[in-house]
C-alpha cells in the first residue's frame, strides 16, 4: 500500500503532501530527510530507494519530483506507472501542468489525487473517469 | 452606512485568499516565518467570524500551511464546522483539511459521527464520496464501529463511484473494528464479481490486503481469485491477485502447482513490465514454497532467470535494479540457475548507479566458487579503492568478509591469502567494520590451526605498524583489529618470529590512546608474550635478556595502571604486582619461567554460537516449578486491593533464601554431569583439543584434502613490507599459475575430467585446515533458527486473523443504529427496514439496468452477478449463510425461475460442504470437472445429424479418443460409474434410433434434422448443443456442447458458466460458487471442434427452462492473449426430459385405459405440404417419442419422462395438410408444455 505521495520542487520545497498513513511523529523532519535523499540522486540512478522500513519510488518531471512511499509489497514498476498517470492526469486537467498550477490549485490537485488513490490504494486509473467528477464540481461552482 | 461597514469587512476578509497566501509566501522569501505567523493570526481572526465562507477560506489556507509543515491541529473544531456546511464547495474544503490534518488521536472526531453519517447517506453522490475519502484518512475505532453499517449499505449503492469507495473504506473499518469483518465479508466477496471493473478491483485490493496478512483464512477464496486471474485483463488487478497468490502458496503448495502454468503464460504474453515483474516474483515465491519435492520446475526457473536477464541487460536502470532484486530471491533456492549469469552480475558491479552495485553485491555471495573467489575479492578490493563515500566502501568490505566466510569458509582454498586480505582491509580508510575484520582474524586464527603461524606473523606486523592504525583510531573503528592482533600474537606467541620485537611494539606509548577494551587485551597479552619470552630465554640461559625484558615490563606497565578504564587498570595493577614478584624471584636467581607460563597454559577452544542456548536443563530440574508454594492464588485476589501493594516481606525473604538451596541440590547433579562431559569430550571428534588435528576433521572428509596436490607457495618472499604491493594478489597469481600448470598436466587426459573442470573439486586447496563447529554441550546439535515469523502484536492485522469460513452466528452483526430501545420485536426491525430499503434499491436497479441494456452491451455481459446479488440484506445473509459459499441466494433465481414456491425451501437449506474439502478438491489437480466428460458423440445421434456433422464426426472421434486417453488415469476412479452411464446413453439412443429407422424405411427422404441447436456464436467460436437424459437419473440432464473454433488462433481456457436458477443448477466443481464457470477440459486449435458435456440438476421438469450463461475464453496469439466473452441462453425444453421409450401396443392400450393419464391436451399444426411421415418423424425426433403403432395417416406415440411421466400421443393427419395431435398425460402442465414445444419444432 502507498504510505504517502509527495510533490517536491528542485529546491526541496513541498508542493503537495498526501499521507495515507499517519506519520508516527516528526512528519516534517522525515519529509525533509526523504526529500534530501531523493534530490541527491543522479539521473543515472534508478528510481527506487530503500528508506527505513519502506521503499521510496520517485520520478522527476522537469523541476518537480514525485516521491511515493510504499510498503515492501508494492510493485515498484506499477508505482512508477501510477506516478506517470498522475502527471498525465494533471497535465490533462491543468493543460500543461507546471509547479504554479499545483501551488495555486492545491485543492484541485488533492481532489484529483483522491480520485486516483484512496486509502493508500489505487482506485482509478482512467483519466476521463478521474476528471469527470472534478469537472462536474467545477461546473457546479461556476 | 451599515451596508458600507459590512462591505468593508467583507473586503478585508477576502483580501487574502489561498492564492494571495501562496503568492505572499513566494514574495516573502526572506522572512517567510514571520509572514506566515502573521497569516496565521489573520486566519485565527477569520475563524472567529460567523460567516461560513470566511471560515472556509481560512481553512483552505490552513490546509496549505499544513502541507508546508505547520501544525494546524488547533483549528480542528473549525475544520469540523466547515465540514458540516451544507454547501458542497465548503464541505469539500472542510473534508480536505480534515483528511490532511486529522488522525486517530484527534479528539474532536467524536463529534463528527452523525455528520459523516448524514453525508454518507446524502443523495448527492459527491457528498458521500468526499465523506468516504475523508473517512479513509481519519478512521477511528469509534467511527469504524458506528459507521460500519452505513458503509456496508453503501457497498450496494447503485453508483459504482460510491460502491468502489465503500468497498475500499471497509478495509480501514476492519482494521479499526475487526468485529465487522465476518458480517461484512460475504458482501465484500460478492464485490469480486461486481459488474463495474472499478468496484471489482477495489474488492480485489481489499481482500488481497486482508489475505496477505492472514493468508490462511483466505485459502478458500483461491478458486475465485484463480478464476479472476485467468479472466481479468486489468493489469492492476492482476498484479494484486498474483501478489496474493504469492502469499497463499506457502500455505498450500498444491496451489503453487496450479499457478505455475497461468503465470508462465502471463510471463510469456504480457507486455507490461510491472506485471511481468510481479509474475516472476510470484513464480519465484511459488517455486520456493515448492522447492522440496517438485523437481520439474526447472523450465519455469529458467524462464524467470532468462526474463530477469533481459531486465538486467536493459538500459533502464530501474529494470536493472529490480532484475537484480528478483535474482537474489531465486539465488536462495536455485543458486545454480543464477550462477549461469555470473558474467552479467559481475558486470553490474561496475554499474554507475550505486544502488545497482549494492544489489549486485547482494547476489555476489551466490556467485563465488573456490575457483573465482580470489578474483572476485580482488575486484571488490579494487572497487573499494575507487569507491567514494564510506557507505559503499563499508558495504563492499562486509560483503568481502561475507562471501569469504560463508558456509564455514567453504570457498577459501588458501587461508594465507584470506589473512592477507583481512590485513589489507585494515588499510581501508574510514570503515566502521574494524570489529568485523577483527572477529574474522580471531576466528580464522583459532579455527584454522595450520594458518596460525602465518597469521601470527601478520599480526605482529600489524602491531608493528600499529601507529598507522592507531592514528586513525579516533576516526573510526579500524583500531579494533589491534584487539585481534594483540590477542593472536599473545595467545599463539610460540609462532612469533621475534617475540621480543612484538613485545616492544605492544608496549609503545601510543597504545594508551586506544580504546579501553583493546588496551585490556594488550595488557593481558603482554603478559602472555612475556611468559613465552621468559621460557625461551631460560632455555637459552640468557640471564641478561631475562633481566632486561623484566625491567622493561616493570618500567612500562605503569602507563596502563594510570588508565581511566577500570578493566585496564585492574589488569595492569595485577600484572604489575605479578611482575614485581617474578622480578624478586629472578633477582634471587630462581627460575620461574615455567610457573609464569603455567598461568596461560592450555588451549582455548572455539565455542559454538548456540552452545549456551543448548545447555540442557539437568535432569530433575524443573525450571517452571515453584520453588516455594506459589503466592496466594485467585481466592486471595478478592481480598482488599491494597494488600497487593504491600510486599509480603517475609515471603520475599524466604524466596531469596531458598534459591541457593536449589543449587546445592543440583550440585551432585552437576558433578555427575561434569564427569560425563569429560568423558564425552574425549570421544567427541568435534572437540578441539591438543593432537586433534591428527584426526581427520569433517571438513577434510568432504574435500578429501589428501588427494589434492598442494601448491608450493614461495614463502621466502619477504612478507612484511606493509603498504607496498598487495600481498593477496600474490596468492591470486600463485593460484593462477598453479591452475595453469594443472591444466597443462591434465591436457593429455581430457575427456572425462574436462567435464568436471567446472566443478569445485579440482581446485587445489593449499592449506590443510581444521575447520570445525564450535564446542557444544553434549547431546545438543546445531540446528537452524527456530524463530517463527509471526505478526507483531502491535500489528493491527493480528486482530484480523479471523476465520471467515465459519458460518456467522446469530449475534454477529454490525451494530445498527437504533433510536431508542423498543418493544420486544425490535430485534427484527432493522432487518425489515433493510429489506425494504433493498427492495427499493432493487427496483431502481432494475430500471437502471433496462436503461443500461440499451446503452451498452458490454455492461450486459456481466450484469447479473454483482448489483442485485448484493441486495439481500446482510442480516438475512446471516441466517442463510452456508458454511462455504452461496451465502446469499444468487439473484438469477428470482428473475429466472418459473415456479418459485416449492423449491425455495430446499435452496435455502445450507449445503453441507466443508469449504476446506472443496478447496482440496479444486487443488487436487483434477483439471476435468466431474460433470464434464468428453465423449464421442453417440453414433446414433451423429448419424441423424446433417451431413456436415457426419463428415467431421470422424475427426472428432479421433480427437476425443486422444483426450480420453489422457484423462484415463484421472478418471479411473469413476470408470465404473461412467460405464453404466454410457450404457444408458446407448440404450436411449438405440430407442431413438429405432423410431427413426422405421420411419426412414417409410419412403421419401427425410429433411435433415439435427438435435443440435445453435447456442451462441461470435467471430471466434460457435457453440451448438444437445441435451441428453438418462432414464434412471430423473433429475440429471446432460448438455452436450460442441465448441467449434472459427478463429485463426488458438482458443484457450474456455469456461462455461450458466447462471443457476432455483430449479436448474449446473454441476460445478466442488467448492466452486455459482459464479464460477466450469472449465472446458480442452483447448481449441484453429478450425477444430470438440465436445464438452455439462451436467445439470433439475428439480421439476414440467416447465421449460431458459438459462443465461456465459462462455469465457482466451484467444492466444504469439504476442498476446485476450479474453473474450460470449453470452448465450441455454434453452432446456420440456421435451428434453423425455426419453423415447419403446412401448408395445398392448401396454399402450392398458395405459390409456388405466385412467391414470387424466390430463388431455390437443394441438393442431400445419404440415406445410410435407408428407405425414415427415411430420411424424419430426415429432418423434424433436419430441423424443417412440412410435407405438402407425396406421396410414395416424400414429400413436409414446414417451416417458425422466421422472416417470407417461405421455401418449395420437397423431392424425387431417385433410388439407393439417395434423392434429391429442395427448394424454398425468401431469397437465408437462403435457401442455411438451405439446406446445412440439408444435413449434414440428411445423
Amino acid at each position: 500500500m502507498l504510505k504517502f505521495i509527495l510533490l517536491v520542487n528542485k529546491q526541496g520545497q513541498t508542493r503537495l503532501a498526501q499521507y495515507y498513513e499517519h506519520p508516527e511523529h516528526e512528519r516534517v523532519s522525515i519529509e525533509r530527510d526523504i526529500i534530501r535523499k531523493c534530490l541527491a540522486r543522479e539521473d543515472s540512478q534508478c528510481s527506487f530507494l530503500e528508506y527505513k522500513n519502506f521503499k521510496l519510488v520517485y520520478r522527476r518531471y522537469a523541476s518537480l519530483y514525485f516521491i511515493v512511499g510504499v510498503d515492501h509489497t508494492e510493485n515498484e514498476l506499477a508505482i512508477l506507472e501510477l506516478i506517470h498517470n498522475i502527471v498525465e492526469t494533471y497535465d490533462k486537467y491543468f493543460d500543461k501542468v507546471c509547479e504554479l498550477d499545483i501551488m495555486f490549485n492545491l485543492d484541485k490537485a488533492y481532489m484529483i489525487l483522491e480520485e486516483m488513490v484512496m486509502n493508500g490504494r489505487i482506485v482509478e486509473m482512467n483519466q476521463n473517469r478521474i476528471l469527470l467528477p472534478i469537472r462536474v464540481m467545477d461546473q457546479a461552482a461556476q | 452606512m451599515a451596508l458600507k461597514k459590512v462591505k468593508g469587512s467583507l473586503e478585508r476578509v477576502f483580501d487574502k485568499n489561498l492564492h494571495d497566501l501562496v503568492r505572499g509566501i513566494r514574495n516573502h522569501k526572506d522572512d517567510e516565518a514571520k509572514f506566515i505567523a502573521q497569516c496565521i493570526d489573520e486566519i485565527k481572526q477569520e475563524l472567529r467570524q460567523d460567516n461560513i465562507a470566511v471560515k472556509a477560506n481560512a481553512v483552505a489556507k490552513l490546509t496549505y500551511l499544513q502541507m508546508l509543515g505547520y501544525d494546524i491541529s488547533w483549528a480542528a473544531f473549525n475544520v469540523i464546522e466547515v465540514m458540516s456546511s451544507n454547501k458542497f464547495t465548503f464541505k469539500r474544503i472542510g473534508y480536505l483539511a480534515a483528511s490532511q490534518s486529522f488522525h486517530e488521536e484527534t479528539e474532536v472526531l467524536m463529534l463528527t459521527t452523525n455528520m459523516i453519517r448524514k453525508d454518507l447517506s446524502s443523495q448527492n453522490q459527491y457528498d458521500a464520496a468526499i465523506a468516504l475519502n475523508g473517512l479513509s484518512c481519519f478512521m477511528t475505532p469509534d467511527l469504524a464501529r458506528d459507521l460500519a453499517n452505513d458503509v456496508m449499505t453503501l457497498m450496494t449503492s447503485t453508483r459504482p463511484y460510491i460502491r468502489k469507495r465503500a468497498v475500499l473504506i471497509m478495509y480501514k473499518i476492519f482494521l479499526k473494528f475487526p468485529e465487522a469483518l465476518r458480517p461484512a465479508f460475504p458482501r465484500l466477496k460478492e464485490k469480486l464479481e461486481d459488474p463495474d471493473p472499478g468496484v471489482q478491483s477495489a474488492a480485489v485490493n481489499v481482500i488481497c490486503e486482508l489475505a496477505r496478512k492472514n493468508p490462511k483464512n483466505y485459502l478458500s477464496l483461491a478458486p475465485v481469485f484463480f478464476k479472476l486471474m485467468t479472466s481479468s485483463t486489468n493489469n492492476w488487478v492482476l498484479i494484486k491477485i498474483i501478489k496474493l497468490f504469492g502469499a497463499l502458496t506457502p500455505l498450500e503448495p498444491r496451489l503453487g502447482k496450479k499457478l505455475i502454468e497461468p503465470l508462465t503464460n502471463l510471463i510469456h504474453s504480457t507486455s507490461a513490465m510491472s506485471l511481468l515483474y510481479e509474475c516472476i516474483n510470484t513464480v519465484i515465491a511459488v517455486l520456493i514454497s515448492l522447492s522440496s519435492g517438485m523437481p520439474n520446475h526447472n523450465a519455469s526457473i529458467q524462464l524467470c532467470v532468462q526474463k530477469l536477464r533481459i531486465l538486467i541487460e536493459d538500459s533502464d536502470q530501474n529494470l536493472k535494479y529490480l532484475g537484480l532484486l528478483a535474482m537474489s530471491k531465486i539465488l536462495k533456492t536455485h543458486p545454480k540457475s543464477v550462477q549461469a549469469h555470473k558474467d552479467l552480475i559481475l558486470q553490474c558491479l561496475d554499474d554507475k548507479d550505486e544502488s545497482i552495485r549494492l544489489r549486485a553485491l547482494d547476489l555476489l555471495y551466490g556467485m563465488v566458487s573456490k575457483k573465482n573467489l580470489m578474483e572476485i575479492v580482488r575486484k571488490l578490493m579494487v572497487h573499494m579503492d575507487k569507491a567514494e563515500g564510506s557507505m559503499y566502501r563499508d558495504e563492499l568490505l562486509s560483503k568481502i568478509v561475507q562471501i569469504c566466510s560463508q558456509n564455514n569458509y567453504q570457498y577459501i582454498t588458501n587461508f594465507e591469502w584470506y589473512v592477507s586480505v583481512l590485513v589489507e582491509l585494515t588499510r581501508v580508510e574510514g570503515t566502521r567494520h574494524g570489529s568485523v575484520i577483527a572477529s574474522q582474524m580471531l576466528d580464522v586464527a583459532i579455527r584454522v590451526k595450520a594458518i596460525r603461524a602465518f597469521a601470527v606473523e601478520q599480526m605482529a606486523q600489524l602491531l608493528e605498524n600499529s601507529h598507522t592504525v592507531a592514528s586513525s583510531a579516533q576516526r573510526n573503528g579500524i583500531c579494533e583489529v589491534l584487539y585481534a592482533a594483540a590477542w593472536i600474537a599473545g595467545e599463539f606467541s610460540e609462532h612469533l618470529r621475534d617475540p621480543r620485537g612484538t613485545l616492544d611494539d605492544m608496549l609503545r606509548q601510543k597504545v594508551t590512546s586506544l580504546p579501553g577494551h583493546i588496551q585490556a587485551v594488550f595488557v593481558q597479552n603482554i603478559m602472555k608474550l612475556y611468559a613465552a619470552i621468559l621460557v625461551k630465554y631460560e632455555e637459552d640461559e640468557d640471564n641478561d635478556g631475562i633481566r632486561e625484558v623484566s625491567d622493561l615490563l616493570v618500567e612500562k606497565l605503569p602507563m596502563f595502571v594510570q588508565s581511566g578504564d577500570l578493566e585496564v587498570q585492574e589488569r595492569a595493577c595485577c600484572i604489575l604486582q605479578l611482575m614485581k614478584y617474578v622480578k624478586k624471584l629472578q633477582d634471587k636467581d630462581v627460575s620461574c619461567a615455567d610457573e609464569v607460563a603455567a598461568l596461560f597454559a592450555g588451549e582455548l577452544n572455539p565455542v559454538a554460537p548456540k552452545a549456551q542456548r543448548k545447555v540442557a536443563v539437568p535432569e530433575g530440574l524443573d525450571l517452571d516449578k515453584w520453588i516455594n508454594d506459589p503466592p496466594s492464588d485467585s481466592s486471595d485476589d478478592e481480598g482488599p486491593a491494597n494488600s497487593l501493594f504491600i510486599p509480603d516481606d517475609s515471603r520475599m525473604m524466604n524466596e531469596s533464601m531458598t534459591r541457593p538451596v536449589v543449587e546445592e541440590l543440583s550440585d551432585d547433579e552437576l558433578e555427575r554431569r561434569r564427569e560425563a562431559r569429560r568423558a564425552e569430550t574425549q570421544n567427541n571428534p568435534h572437540y578441539l583439543k591438543l593432537g586433534a588435528s591428527a584426526k581427520g576433521s569433517k571438513y577434510q572428509e568432504v574435500v578429501n584434502v589428501e588427494d589434492i596436490p598442494v601448491a608450493n607457495i614461495d614463502l621466502s618472499v619477504p612478507l612484511y613490507v606493509p603498504g607496498t604491493k598487495r600481498l593477496s594478489d600474490k596468492y591470486l597469481e600463485a593460484e593462477r599459475q598453479a591452475r595453469k600448470r594443472d591444466k597443462k598436466r591434465r591436457h593429455g587426459k581430457k575427456s572425462k575430467r574436462r567435464h568436471k573442470s567446472e566443478s569445485e573439486e579440482d581446485v587445489p586447496v593449499v592449506h590443510k585446515v581444521d575447520i570445525m563447529g564450535g564446542e557444544m554441550p553434549e547431546g545438543a546439535t546445531e540446528s537452524g533458527d527456530e524463530g517463527n515469523l509471526e505478526l507483531d502484536d502491535n500489528d493491527p492485522h493480528k486482530l484480523l486473523d479471523i476465520d471467515l469460513d465459519r458460518p456467522l452466528d446469530a449475534d454477529e452483526k454490525l451494530p445498527v443504529r437504533t433510536h431508542r430501545i423498543v418493544s420486544p420485536s425490535a430485534e427484527d426491525r432493522p432487518v425489515e427496514e433493510k429489506k425494504k430499503h433493498h427492495r427499493k434499491d432493487k427496483e431502481k436497479e432494475k430500471k437502471r439496468k433496462e436503461k443500461e441494456k440499451k446503452k451498452s452491451k458490454k455492461e450486459k455481459k456481466r450484469n447479473k452477478s454483482g448489483d442485485d446479488s448484493a441486495h439481500p440484506s446482510l442480516l438475512i445473509a446471516t441466517e442463510l449463510m452456508s458454511p462455504g459459499h452461496e451465502a446469499i441466494p444468487s439473484p438469477g433465481e428470482e428473475e429466472e425461475v418459473a415456479p418459485p414456491s416449492a423449491p425455495v425451501k430446499k435452496d435455502t437449506t445450507p449445503k453441507k460442504e466443508e469449504p476446506k474439502d472443496d478447496l482440496d478438491f479444486w487443488l487436487s489437480g483434477q483439471d476435468a470437472p466431474v460433470a464434464v466428460e468428453v465423449t464421442a458423440p453417440e453414433p446414433g445421434a451423429a448419424a441423424d445429424v446433417d451431413s456436415d456433422a457426419e463428415d467431421t464426426s470422424r475427426h472428432k472421434k479421433k480427437k476425443e479418443k486422444k483426450a480420453k486417453k489422457e484423462k484415463k488415469e484421472k478418471k479411473e476412479k469413476k470408470e465404473k460409474k461412467k460405464k453404466s452411464k454410457v450404457a444408458n446413453d446407448e440404450d436411449v439412443d438405440s430407442g431413438r434410433r429405432d423410431g427413426f429407422e422405421e420411419l426412414n424405411s417409410d419412403g421419401p427422404p427425410l429433411p435433415p434434422m439435427s438435435s443440435y441447436r445453435l447456442l451462441a456464436e461470435d467471430s471466434n467460436i460457435k457453440m451448438t448443443y444437445e441435451t441428453r437424459v438418462q432414464s434412471q437419473q430423473g433429475q440429471q440432464l446432460i448438455v452436450s456442447v460442441i465448441f467449434t473454433s472459427l478463429a485463426e488462433q488458438h482458443l484457450k481456457s474456455l469456461e462455461f458458466n450458466v447462471m443457476d436458477s432455483l430449479n436448474t443448477k449446473m454441476d460445478r466443481l466442488p467448492g466452486a460458487t455459482t459464479h464460477d464457470g466450469v472449465p472446458v477440459p480442452f483447448q481449441l486449435p484453429p478450425n477444430s471442434f470438440n465436445e464438452g458435456q455439462f451436467a445439470f440438476q433439475v428439480q421439476s421438469i414440467n416447465v421449460a427452462q431458459k438459462l443465461r450463461g456465459t462462455l469465457t475464453y482466451t484467444i492466444k496469439t504469439e504476442e498476446s492473449s485476450t479474453s473474450e466473452k460470449l453470452d448465450f441462453k441455454l434453452y432446456l425444453p420440456c421435451t428434453a426430459f423425455l426419453i423415447a421409450t419403446p412401448c408395445s401396443s398392448d401396454a399402450f392400450a392398458r395405459l390409456l385405459q388405466g385412467g391414470e393419464l387424466s390430463s388431455k391436451y390437443s394441438i393442431k399444426l400445419s404440415s406445410g405440404g410435407a408428407p405425414f411421415s415427415h411430420v411424424l418423424a419430426k415429432v418423434c425426433f424433436y419430441g423424443h417419442f417412440a412410435i407405438v403403432e402407425q396406421i396410414d395417416q395416424s400414429a400413436s406415440l409414446y414417451s416417458c419422462s425422466t421422472q416417470g411421466h407417461h405421455i401418449c400421443l395420437l397423431v392424425k393427419a387431417n385433410g388439407g395438410g393439417d395434423v392434429s395431435i391429442d395427448g394424454k398425460c398425468a401431469d397437465g402442465s408437462l403435457l401442455s408444455n411438451v405439446m406446445e414445444e412440439i408444435k413449434v419444432t414440428a411445423s
